[in-house]
């Protein structure tokens, strides 16, 4: 790999980082993060929280969950609409596949934060740590945006 | 085959009186053609095949209700959960972004969102929870008795999940968004994967229509 190869890929990895300041620790994770955020809901709501994966490696990796300091628990969790009905349904593990681009966005997959242990204002950033199957983790800082967030 | 011989001079008569009705609604047409026909985006066929808005709730300010409360704008009925943290905000946003997008046209229009959670929707969790969203937005909820008494009207399911291990349940509901005219008669059918623009196109087609007449 040349150094004008690479070049493109470093910055494209610093696009990602810069906005969620995702740093990769534990057993490597080849995964970044981007557009990482939380629709904060009022009193003690809990709140969704959505990010963009891409795994860059050539193994696919599991997401086995997520916690933060600010949150007593974090869930992954999937919305399903079908047959007229909208369902939400518990998510053990979700696979990123080697090269794959995966959304939790509104809608489908997404993160249940529960039980915020401050005053989270919209603005603030929120530090999240995803767990991966591996003992990999990956430290992404979601911003908190409102309620009405698109 | 049998049949078919059978009822054949009763066919000809149905076809000849298909025939007749579709000229008289071709002449009529006709007369009124001066008004474009009118494209909606989202489903008319519940049009007369639901009943008339009608319901005994509480609002987000503690006050009882009834359904001639909100008559005189069109009402934009949405039936979800506090609780829940991504499809029902991710409606209500889309209903609120669609209003916005109506200008000075939203005046005639709200959004009720009815909870299916009594049990832990009390009117102020609903105040923060609307409020949050929009000023166009009303929260409704009410005994478990009155929801249930409004979703069977309307045919709306709702249950409630299991514990989720953390003190809370999930509440799986009936996604469906049903509009009514400002007198309360059913006009549209929405669902979440509808788009706020085409939710738009509709309301400000169904405002101006309900303008006119």
């Amino acid at each position: 790999m040349t150094l004008r190869s690479v070049l493109p890929l470093v910055a494209m990895l610093w696009v990602w980082v810069l906005p969620a300041h995702a740093v990769a620790t534990h057993p490597a994770v080849s995964v970044t993060a981007s557009h990482a955020w939380i629709r904060l809901l009022p009193g003690t709501l809990p709140a969704g929280g959505y990010v963009t994966l891409h795994n860059a490696g050539d193994k696919s990796l599991v997401l086995t969950g997520a916690s933060s300091p600010d949150y007593q628990s974090i869930m992954l969790h999937r919305s399903i609409l079908a047959n007229g009905m909208s369902r939400m349904v518990m998510i053990k593990q979700l696979k990123l596949p080697a090269h794959a681009t995966i959304k939790l966005a509104p809608g489908g997959y997404h993160l249940m934060l529960m039980q915020a242990m401050r005053t989270i204002h919209v603005g603030d950033t929120v530090p999240v740590v995803l767990h991966f199957a591996n003992g990999g983790q990956l430290h992404v800082n979601f911003k908190a945006r409102p309620a009405n967030a698109h | 085959m049998t049949a078919s011989i059978f009822f054949r001079p009763r066919r000809i008569i149905l076809t000849s009186l298909l025939l007749l009705s579709c000229a008289a609604v071709l002449a009529l047409g006709g007369c009124s053609s001066s008004q474009p026909k009118l494209t909606w985006k989202l489903d008319t066929s519940v049009r007369g095949h639901l009943p008339d808005l009608a319901f005994h709730l509480t609002d987000d300010n503690g006050m009882a209700v009834t359904a001639r409360d909100y008559l005189g704008k069109v009402n934009i009925v949405y039936f979800g959960y506090t609780h829940c943290p991504d499809v029902c905000p991710l409606t209500l946003t889309h209903l609120h972004m669609a209003l916005q997008k109506l200008g000075p046209l939203a005046n005639d229009a709200r959004v009720l969102f009815v909870s299916v959670d009594p049990a832990r929707d009390t009117p102020a969790v609903m105040h923060n929870y609307v409020t949050a969203f929009g000023k166009r937005i009303v929260g409704l909820t009410g005994t478990e008795a009155q929801i249930r008494t409004l979703a069977k009207r309307y045919r709306v399911a709702f249950s409630r999940g299991p514990s989720n291990g953390h003190g809370g349940y999930e509440v799986n509901h009936s996604s469906a968004i049903y509009i009514f005219g400002d007198k309360g008669h059913i006009q549209l059918l929405a669902t979440p994967a509808d788009t706020f623009t085409e939710v738009a196109h509709d309301l400000r087609q169904l405002i101006q229509q309900e303008h006119a007449s």
